[in-house]
């Protein structure tokens, strides 16, 4: 992206101000560098979610954004109901509350790394990954539709997980509002076998060490300390979600156009909050957001399993859970106003600062965890949120690492069994079903996930805490 | 009308940064629809060892052809998920608004598998056209 067509605000951020039937400004997040390297698609579809009606302050970009599909993936925008405000499901994004759980062991990296190829075979062993694979669970229409109304509680009523984890996921592990009526048949069918399950393309269980202490404060409220070895599950709700995407997809670009809503592009389909498809959507949205954290908790339960085997004393904890494909109903303050609005965020994570309500007790002085996921055989960062994301980001920050190259020149450019390979003797363990998905992953086609680590603590979104360094993988 | 996948070409990708642009050609829409499905199956699976064991019928009506486009890889992207069959030959006709659809291919097996699953198709650089002769359909998929 040529930097002569935005405004620089400070060091990490830069503006595109209003023009061309845009409603509020874009602001992208980032050093010069990553600005640099973002396609110019970002700017080009920030600026058309700044044409939707309804927007409130600025349609935004965080430092890991990319070019995805209506809105950028690292895209975060308000909408405010009572102005006309949208619901997109592009802005959400086809695997609905995709997200990460992090789980934190009493194990050290002394104690992991003689057994790390055991353990990564155990982990693919007990996580079903790739394409097509089912979990041991099969569950009837009846039993998905408990699911949908309640989230990760559901799963840990069937006996996956302990009651302490709940209190460390977002929305205690279940959603509310959710209306598993307005999720298609077709979905719930797709889903019947997908539980436990955690797909393909960038998803992974990671187990990860830590290398470094930024915030040795949030680190110990966080449970963190430098050599302890901690688990990334990184995934969402499955063919559940991304057929309530695609239901919904061409049902509310037709909703806009029956309702007058001009689109810059068609890709943005959406319908006002306040409209019967709006809601419709909002309901499925909400029922797929209790799909993926019902998800996420029996693969914890999985996890658990697996290390149980080689390491039966070990204690593995919910550090925290987080969803960053998600739009949720949130009160903010904006130009001193309280006002509720419907927080996209497509490829963002939340980040509530030191204070929030919503935040578990043990965390609430420092602020909430915020993950940033590397790619495969690259570092991850876990941070903390600020109290200045309240103002800037609508309390949103960087949610990965964002890639740079895309899949087919990935595949064009690295052998997945070399890479695999390459990485066995740098001692990361990666295990999975499909070559060309790992050379679709290769760390060389992301972005530097330390450089956005350090944008985002620079941009104020949220400060590092820890850098984690993987050991042994599952690719999804 | 109706059209069955060509063997050989028909198809091809275009860059997307997160996800893949797919092209489907023909001398009819139709057959540029079954060469876009073709596309879309062969990026999880690897199509060369498929066989037309099983069959896969899909039904929907859409009057834009655009939108039809993404109706038709997503029922199918759907109807092979529920039902466990990675399908490799694709026909469909139309009848007014009304797309009848059939595919076919094999039991899915870890073997054909290649690692990248498609979530479903997007409405992001969609497209339907005719040029001297031939039909286009694009889009990207989310993958």
């Amino acid at each position: 992206m040529q930097l002569t067509s935005l405004v620089r605000i400070d060091d990490f951020r830069w503006q595109i101000p209003p023009r061309g039937g845009q409603r509020v400004p874009v602001i992208l997040f980032g050093t010069r560098k990553l600005i640099e390297e973002m396609d110019d698609k970002v700017a080009e579809q920030a600026t058309n979610v700044a044409k939707l009606p309804g927007i409130v302050a600025a349609s935004m970009a965080m430092p890991d954004a990319h070019w995805g599909y209506g809105f950028p993936i690292g895209g975060v925008a308000a909408f405010d109901p009572d102005e006309g405000g949208i619901i997109s499901a592009g802005g959400v994004g086809f695997d609905i509350s995709c997200g990460v759980r992090c789980l934190r062991t009493d194990l050290t990296i002394e104690d992991v790394r003689p057994r790390a190829r055991e353990l990564a075979d155990l982990l693919f062993e007990y996580v079903p990954a790739g394409v097509g694979e089912e979990g041991n669970l099969k569950l009837s229409p009846r039993e998905l539709d408990e699911v949908l109304a309640g989230g990760a509680r559901w799963a840990l009523e069937r006996g996956f997980g302990v009651p302490e984890d709940l209190e460390y996921v977002e929305e205690h592990g279940c959603m509310a509002g959710a209306v598993p009526e307005n999720v298609s048949e077709t979905a719930k069918k797709r889903q019947r076998g997908e539980m436990g399950t955690l797909g393909s393309g960038n998803h992974y269980c990671e187990v990860q060490y830590v290398e470094r202490i930024y915030r040795r404060d949030a680190a110990e409220a966080f449970g963190l300390r430098e050599g302890q070895v901690v688990v990334s599950i990184h995934c969402g709700s499955r063919g559940l979600g991304h057929q309530i995407g695609t239901d919904y997809l061409v049902l509310l670009a037709k909703a806009a156009s029956r309702l007058g809503i001009v689109l810059p592009d068609r890709e943005l389909a959406c319908a006002p909050v306040n409209s019967a498809e709006g809601k419709q959507y909002i309901g499925a949205m909400r029922a797929g957001i209790n799909c993926a954290l019902a998800n996420r908790q029996i693969i914890t339960h999985l996890v658990r399993q697996a290390f149980a085997r080689l390491f039966p004393s070990a204690r593995l904890e919910t550090l925290y859970d987080v969803s960053h494909n998600t739009c949720k109903l949130e009160r903010h303050e904006v130009d001193g106003r309280t006002r509720w609005l419907w927080i996209h965020r497509k490829g963002a994570t939340r980040s509530f600062g030191p204070g929030h309500p919503e935040l578990p007790e043990r965390y609430r002085a420092v602020g909430q965890p915020v993950i940033i996921g590397g790619s495969m055989g690259t570092a991850s960062h876990i941070l903390v949120g600020t109290a200045e994301a309240e103002q800037r980001s609508f309390s949103s920050a960087s949610h990965g690492a964002g890639r740079t190259l895309s899949r087919n020149q990935a595949v064009k450019q690295w052998d997945g069994r070399k890479l695999l390979k390459e990485l066995e003797a740098r001692g990361i363990y990666v295990r999975s079903k499909g070559m060309r998905g790992v050379a679709e992953e290769a760390p060389g086609a992301y972005k530097d996930v330390d450089e956005v680590a350090r944008a985002t603590e620079g941009a104020r979104l949220a400060d590092r805490v820890a850098r984690l360094l993987p050991v042994a993988c599952v690719k999804g | 009308m109706s059209s069955r996948t060509e063997r050989a070409g028909g198809f091809e990708y275009f860059d997307h940064d997160a996800d893949i642009g797919i092209v489907g050609r023909g001398h009819t829409i139709e057959e540029a629809f079954a060469n876009a499905a073709r596309a879309v199956f062969n990026i999880p699976y690897d199509l060369r060892s498929v066989t037309p064991e099983r069959e896969l019928t899909v039904e929907f009506d859409e009057p834009d052809p655009e939108f039809a486009l993404v109706e038709w890889l997503n029922a199918l992207l759907a109807a092979s998920r529920i039902e466990g069959v990675v399908p490799a030959e694709f026909e469909i006709r139309r009848d007014g608004s009304r797309w009848i659809g059939r595919a076919w291919g094999t039991p899915l097996r870890p073997e054909i598998e290649r690692g990248t699953e498609v979530k479903g198709a997007t409405l992001t650089a969609l497209s339907v056209t005719q040029r001297d002769g031939v039909w286009e359909a694009r889009c990207v998929v989310d993958v």
